[in-house]
């Protein structure tokens, strides 16, 4: 079984818990306006590497991982557009006691889906809106598949980091996020709320690949926007959960 | 019977062992210490004297940049144990006393190392060299560097001056030897002259052969030492000849004997040891009795370290060009496991750390924490939280240096370990590798100097370079470096010890010593890269008119150091041990143990210069990677994928270190301040765990270094860890810090 590998980095600290073994998956149906890995886009691109490769190289920071609760995270790119490839990958690293995280937007739904999330320990869900025609003026599609991924997740108790870009203009209306806020409050495994403020440091990429970027003249949100919006989302959340920061 | 009395009221209230009967530290540290698993919160503030002190010495630092890195030198008086009058900062302040001249920061004359290195050093500074002080050491008493150069065969001086082996201790004081300065605090003086007394007498029967005649003398000049050491101490007012009484004695009698070795001997690296827990022991008995409060035991470390932080040498910019930064390695080794598995961790071990924020960060004392997965959480998490604020801190294996040395080892200089008064090494700076490949292309030529520097080997002619030819001939090259190159440290040695003796520093060791005879390896990643490159893709060598290669053109690409690759890291490996194999099949002088190093110190740039074109597609001048690290920007799977690349070197054929040194920017480390200490401690642990041996922890960000370029004003304390030690940034020359700055930073978000 192989896979389109964009790249790797063997020192993942923020996609996830602990030192993490990341692998960029090549391949994304999304076109998001602020799309910071442009170049994860095509799907014929990246190189090709096995799973039993793939597992040959994250067993070798196996130490690090249980030194740190750590683990493996597969990103991209849309990771779930090589469901197959995740199954095989993930299932081989619950063999050997690796924590496994995926990356994604949940906008595709695979027909492997529940075989995948028997051996995903851990969902880091990107939404991107709540409304449904802003998403699709993002990202050229609708949010349903996304919303709907996390009502399964929250069925079947699998733990989840909801992660939310702020990008000023499109995706920090109050209300929005107010009204994303409120979808959160519903899901009951939501272990942590991350806002990404939007950058501009994947802004080279689009210059690199001559795709047209739309957003040059965004600057990225203050720390004020940002705190402002991870309120707004767990507003509701942290009166259930009190213990969530 | 009065000294009898005096050392029992010393050791009052310490377990009694075999040290109570002869001179053994290490026993003394095993049946006393107490091991701290607590955290940090114990840890006690500056006191107002220590700011104001500290204050003080902040001014003459500021003046010593302003004058142009030197603030004065002593140009008349020849540098003994007894030569300088009492020195201060100021006098009633100082909870531990002594300077190596009779003023703060100001340097002193050490000819025996070279004269001509005393003489340019005062030169460069604007300073003059009292002329009769260099009549002394050109006509009537000769110097190391003269009986070197006397010794040094043609071979040497063509290798010496193509820079194929760099770096030589042969014009100054070669270092590396660390006296247990513990004893004369735990013994007092006078137990151990009466010791050396003993060996003396132990050398009279039988035949009096060279061998025993070089004992004889060499304890003779120890007892010297130590006789001038007891007197040295008496002109600040102590009588060191019995053991100290009280922590605050413990600590002036130990740095005493260290001040003694400082004042005679300008060595590259003139490390303190492993003494913050033997120390600890007095600091837990005065606190049981009540003489002494956390407060008073934070005072006496931030003086003692801040005595460490001024210590300095002479030094020349050839020098300085070598060891960036006016480095003195007073390298401090703290932490570490008993070899019965309990933490040698104290409460000391976290106090000399935390002068880093009582007193600021700074290079020196060249803090070393020897790492071990089993030692206390919060020991690890406070040494992950020091590094992140001050990236002052280096960490050396315990766990499988442990195995090697014993409980009570030391490191010298960066990463060189040995056994604290029973071991010392003979310092042996580096071999180019890189060089030595491009002599097997062109034949022995030097690419540089276009002379032929090692014999007429057959030159490789072909277009483009074969793996198996380039393997075999490079055999035959290094054959030849190895011998060339153990040659030339015998020379240095034995000139070394017939006029630069370290009479002091072995006065503080046992009679029977180990000495090893320590090599070193410099453009590891460079050599490695290259093989591959001939291995898996093409390359083809330009010539000039003269057919000597100048340049590479490499078609496709190659699997490279630093990335985790079992391909080019097996090159690596490879390229170690052969050459220490190689190594081992020359004798050495005194029968010292061959060892070896991959670590350039900041040396990695002067050999990039000196180095031409290398089929890995790094161009002529360019710095080499630092120790064992890969090169720039071609780890590209991560700070973790490049860490087990260095760890797979192997330590048995690196016994005298392998030097990483790792950089991340702060958000690469996790997004809070919990997560980074959580996360560097276990890229520690995984490190460890996977075998790699040593590993410098910067934690910054590059923008802050570029500031820093343009405004050293601001940043008289910025401290970041080089190839095994630390400097202030802003005294690096400006290609050190161009350097620096165009490193791997791991900053993958």
């Amino acid at each position: 079984m192989k896979g389109r590998i964009h790249s790797i980095e063997s020192c993942g600290t923020v996609d996830g818990p602990g030192l993490r073994y990341i692998v960029f998956l090549q391949g994304c149906s999304l076109r998001c306006a602020y799309c910071h890995n442009p170049d994860t886009w095509k799907l014929n691109g990246g190189s090709e590497m096995s799973v039993d490769e793939l597992i040959a190289e994250a067993k070798a920071y196996l130490p690090y991982m249980q030194f740190s609760n750590g683990g493996v995270t597969l990103s991209g790119g849309e990771p779930l557009l090589q469901p197959d490839f995740v199954l095989e990958f993930f299932k081989k690293c619950k063999e050997v006691g690796i924590h496994t995280t995926i990356d994604t937007s949940g906008s595709v739904k695979p027909v492997n889906l529940d075989e995948i999330l028997e051996v995903t320990d851990l969902v880091l869900l990107d939404v991107k809106h709540i409304n449904e025609e802003k998403h699709k003026g993002i990202t050229g599609m609708s949010n349903r598949n996304t919303l709907n991924f996390a009502k399964l997740l929250d069925e079947k108790g699998i733990p989840m980091w909801v992660r939310h870009v702020l990008v000023p203009g499109l995706s920090d209306d109050p209300k929005d996020l107010n009204e994303l806020g409120d979808f959160i409050s519903t899901l009951s495994n939501v272990e942590k709320v991350e806002v990404l403020p939007y950058h501009k440091m994947g802004e080279y990429k689009w210059e690199q690949l001559g795709l047209e970027n739309t957003l040059t003249h965004l600057e990225p949100p203050n720390q004020e926007k940002v705190d402002l919006a991870y309120n707004l989302l767990t507003k509701s959340l942290n009166k259930n959960k009190p213990q969530l920061a | 019977m009065e000294a009898l009395k005096a050392r029992k009221e010393a050791w009052e209230g310490f377990n009694t062992g075999e040290w109570n009967e002869k001179i053994d530290v290490r026993d003394f540290i095993n049946k006393n210490w107490d091991p701290y698993t607590g955290d940090d919160t114990f840890l006690a503030g500056p006191t107002e004297t220590t700011k104001e002190l500290w204050d003080q010495v902040l001014q003459l630092m500021k003046k010593e940049r302003e004058n142009g890195g030197v603030l004065d030198v002593d140009t008349k008086t020849i540098s003994t144990i007894t030569s300088h009058a009492p020195g201060y900062i100021e006098k009633d302040k100082e909870q531990i006393v002594g300077l190596q001249t009779d003023a703060p920061l100001k340097r002193s004359i050490q000819p025996t190392g070279g004269i001509r290195m005393m003489a340019s050093g005062c030169e460069a500074y604007g300073f003059k060299l009292d002329p009769e002080i260099e009549k002394i050491y050109t006509d009537y008493r000769k110097t190391h560097n003269q009986g070197v150069f006397d010794a040094y065969t043609s071979e040497m001086l063509a290798a010496r001056k193509a820079g194929i082996i760099t770096g030589l201790p042969d014009a100054y004081g070669r270092g590396r030897i660390i006296g247990d300065y513990r004893r004369v605090a735990l013994y007092g003086v006078d137990r151990l002259i009466e010791d050396k007394k003993q060996v003396k007498k132990s050398l009279e029967k039988g035949a009096i052969t060279e061998e025993v005649i070089r004992d004889r003398e060499e304890v003779s000049e120890q007892i010297r030492s130590l006789q001038e050491l007891k007197q040295m101490a008496a002109s600040y007012g102590y009588d060191i000849s019995e053991p100290a009484t009280t922590a605050k004695e413990a600590f002036q009698w130990l740095y005493f004997g260290y001040l003694a070795a400082i004042k005679e001997q300008n060595g590259a690296a003139m490390s303190l040891g492993r003494v913050s827990t033997f120390l600890d022991i007095y600091i837990e008995r005065d606190i049981k009795t009540g003489i002494l409060t956390e407060e008073d035991a934070q005072q006496i470390v931030d003086h003692f370290v801040m005595k460490l932080r001024l210590v300095k040498f002479l030094r020349t910019p050839d020098y300085d060009e070598l060891f960036s930064g006016d480095p003195t390695w007073v390298t401090e080794s703290i932490g570490g496991m008993s070899l019965d598995g309990r933490p040698l961790v104290t409460k000391n071990s976290f106090r000399f750390l935390y002068t880093l924020v009582n007193l600021g960060p700074a290079p020196e004392p060249n803090l070393t924490v020897l790492w071990s997965t089993g030692l206390p959480d919060g020991f690890k998490k406070f040494c992950s939280k020091m590094s992140i604020e001050t990236s002052s801190i280096q960490y050396e294996n315990d766990d499988i240096m442990r195995k090697d040395y014993g409980d009570d080892y030391g490191i010298a200089c960066c990463v060189s370990a040995m056994r604290i008064g029973k071991q010392m090494q003979f310092f042996g700076a580096r071999a180019n590798l890189a060089k030595a490949l491009l002599y097997t292309i062109n034949g022995g030529v030097d690419e540089k100097l276009k002379m032929q520097v090692g014999p007429k080997f057959a030159p490789i002619t072909s277009e483009y370079l074969d793996y198996d030819e380039v393997v075999e001939k490079f055999e035959e090259v290094q054959d030849w470096l190895a011998e060339l190159y153990i040659n030339s440290l015998n020379v240095i040695h034995f000139m070394h010890d017939k006029y630069s003796y370290e009479r002091i520093e072995m006065a503080l060791h046992d009679q029977e010593v180990l000495r090893t005879m320590a090599c070193g390896i410099a453009g590891l990643s460079v050599v490695s890269d290259a093989l591959s490159a001939i291995k898996y893709a093409k390359v083809k060598v330009i010539r000039d008119e003269d057919g000597i290669a100048t340049d590479f053109e490499i078609e496709g690409d190659f699997p490279k150091y630093g990335n985790d690759d079992a391909r080019a890291d097996e090159i690596a490996s490879h390229i170690v041990t052969n050459f220490m194999n190689k190594l081992r099949q020359h004798p050495t002088y005194r029968n010292s143990l061959h060892t070896q190093s991959v670590l350039t110190i900041t040396s990695n740039v002067v050999y990039g210069k000196k180095t031409g074109n290398t089929p890995d597609g790094r161009k002529a001048g360019e710095p080499f990677a630092p120790g064992a690290n890969p090169m720039h920007g071609r780890d590209q799977k991560g700070a973790l994928a490049s860490l087990n690349s260095i760890a797979k070197i192997p330590y048995e054929d690196c016994q005298d270190g392998i030097s990483c040194t790792f950089s991340i920017v702060p958000k690469a480390l996790g997004k809070d301040e919990e997560s980074r200490v959580n996360n560097l401690s276990a890229i520690l642990d995984g490190y460890a765990s996977q075998t790699g041996h040593h590993i410098n922890v910067n934690v910054f960000d590059r923008e802050q270094l570029m500031d820093a370029m343009e405004h050293p004003e601001k940043y008289p304390q910025l401290t970041i860890r080089v190839s095994g030690y630390a400097v202030n940034f802003i005294k690096l020359t400006r290609e050190q810090q161009i350097d620096v700055i165009n490193r791997t930073f791991h900053e993958s978000m």
